[in-house]
């Protein structure tokens, strides 16, 4: 073969590269789109689940951390959570003591003399479902991943439990289920919103203090919350992008 | 053997380039044979996960049915609580969860939540609950009765005086109640606002201001019972208030 007929002219090579490049640009996202948003029953998904959290409407009580370990089969002992209380006492020499005994599950008893507290208060914890989740980032095989509705799961099937994702939440929001050795966390209740239900520790908090919803739709408590409230969300320099809203958060608050 | 061979002559390429696409060809083979079973069936449909694994999480069984579904049968309880301060409190927080039950309610009995650890869960003090939340302290509060004996929990209420002065005054209640003014109402004394129960601070009760108050019922010229103990309330106590030497809720002390 001659070594002339290999070659393409310089005209031809910027042609074919121009619609080779064009091809790629139109096709590439077409595909993508067609994964990402449809269900399989053809409906595009709408739905964007947000939690909101009245910081001062929590008194500590602990119910939604047992409501949560009912519903999902959390192992009662050892003490691991998918949801958890932690109780700051600020004092009046200006230390910041938190903790959270069994997570809260049986209430708080009382550790500092009264005097001694500047301020204080609860803040109730779970994954914060991030839309930039760095869990989903590092996990080797894909077995946690955002659903389509911005829930992030764990597929327990399929996780390896090579603890990457706990070690990359910045929250402490996973852990590593001593029954099934895999890593597990909070799905926003995940199989309740299937059925319409809101999360367990949102039906089981006696003060609403927790308020689920899905952002953007009008006329809705979490909207209303949203709307009335100054918003805050736990480490924002992360660039997280967290789904779980606090209202009145002290600065305080890690 | 013959085709083989006219079709490997036929191929526009030298012959190494032709070994080489064989090699090209079987490693490809092989490595989409190996994807196939090793990648499970569902992965990649809506993303880098299982598409499987968020139909089986979604559908888990529920626990907690929500509140909405208890009322449906149990219409004046539902009534009787939405007015009440405990309308945000649902059933199965106090209850526990009732899925089962509304499986088969004949089989599977709820609880009937009458110990005083469902109330003190919430209602204990503790200085990191927020302020204006109703608290006792349990050990001093009727430690021996169970709440639901004066309070209806499907409508609490801030309790009646005088019974109740004793639910917030229990050490004062009780050294009252086995001195000889144990048959005083707090109130013969105090006169106390209906605002005092729903907000102590806002409106402090009165108390006798002068020797006179004590005197209608033991001075000499008192029209009292005969046997209540009498003084000169002239020539007694130097002009002291009675308080300052008699304690009035355990008066028999000196």
């Amino acid at each position: 073969m001659d070594r002339r007929e290999m070659e393409i002219s310089r005209r031809e090579f910027f042609q074919k590269a121009a619609l080779s490049g064009t091809l790629l640009f139109i096709i590439g996202p077409k595909v993508k789109d067609s994964v990402a948003q449809v269900t399989e029953s053809g409906e595009t998904i709408t739905h964007h689940y947000a939690m909101g959290i009245q910081v001062d409407k929590c008194i500590g009580c602990g119910r939604c951390v047992n409501g949560c370990k009912i519903e999902n089969n959390v192992p009662r002992e050892p003490f691991f959570y998918r949801t958890w209380i932690e109780r700051y006492v600020i004092t009046v020499d200006g230390d910041v003591v938190v903790d959270s005994p069994d997570g809260g599950i049986s209430g708080f008893p009382e550790t500092k003399e009264k005097d001694a507290i500047l301020r204080s208060f609860f803040i109730p914890k779970l994954c914060n479902h991030c839309a930039n989740p760095p869990c989903v980032q590092v996990c080797p095989v894909g077995a946690t991943f955002s659903t389509e509705e911005g829930v992030v799961l764990v597929d327990k099937d399929y996780c390896i439990g090579c603890r990457y994702c706990i070690q990359a939440c910045p929250y402490g929001a996973r852990f590593l289920n001593p029954e099934t050795k895999t890593a597990d966390k909070c799905t926003f209740c995940y199989h309740r919103l299937a059925k319409g239900l809101v999360p367990a520790c949102v039906e089981v908090c006696p003060t609403r203090a927790r308020i689920f919803g899905e952002i953007g739709v009008r006329s809705s408590q979490l909207t209303r919350f949203m709307r009335f409230n100054e918003l805050q969300v736990l480490k924002p320099d992360l660039n997280t992008e967290p789904r779980v809203f606090y209202a009145n958060l002290d600065g305080a608050v890690k | 053997m013959d085709i083989i061979r006219k079709i490997w002559n036929a191929l526009p390429f030298p012959d190494q380039t032709k070994r080489l696409l064989i090699i090209f060809v079987f490693f490809i083979t092989g490595w989409l044979v190996v994807r196939h079973h090793l990648v499970p069936p569902t992965f990649g449909q809506r993303g880098y996960y299982r598409a499987a694994a968020v139909d089986s999480i979604a559908a888990l069984p529920i626990s907690f049915v929500g509140q909405s579904q208890c009322v449906e049968c149990h219409v004046d309880e539902g009534a009787v609580k939405t007015a009440s301060y405990h309308r945000d409190v649902s059933c199965e927080v106090c209850h526990g969860p009732g899925a089962k039950h509304l499986d088969d309610p004949s089989a599977n009995s709820l609880l009937p939540a009458k110990e005083r650890t469902l109330c003190t869960v919430c209602h204990s003090y503790t200085a990191s609950k927020p302020t204006g939340f109703p608290q006792i302290e349990p050990l001093t509060h009727n430690p021996a009765d169970p709440c639901i004996k004066c309070h209806n929990p499907h409508d609490p209420k801030p309790p009646t005086t005088p019974s109740a002065c004793g639910a917030c005054h229990g050490e004062i209640a009780r050294t009252k109640s086995v001195s000889h003014h144990a048959s005083l109402e707090c109130t013969f004394c105090h006169q106390t606002q209906e605002l005092h129960k729903i907000s102590p601070r806002a409106a402090i009760p009165g108390k006798p201001a002068n020797r006179d108050f004590c005197g209608g019922c033991h001075s000499r010229s008192a029209d009292s019972p005969k046997e209540i103990p009498r003084v000169d309330m002239d020539s007694h106590g130097d002009g002291h208030l009675c308080w300052q030497c008699h304690y009035p809720h355990y008066p028999e002390a000196l």
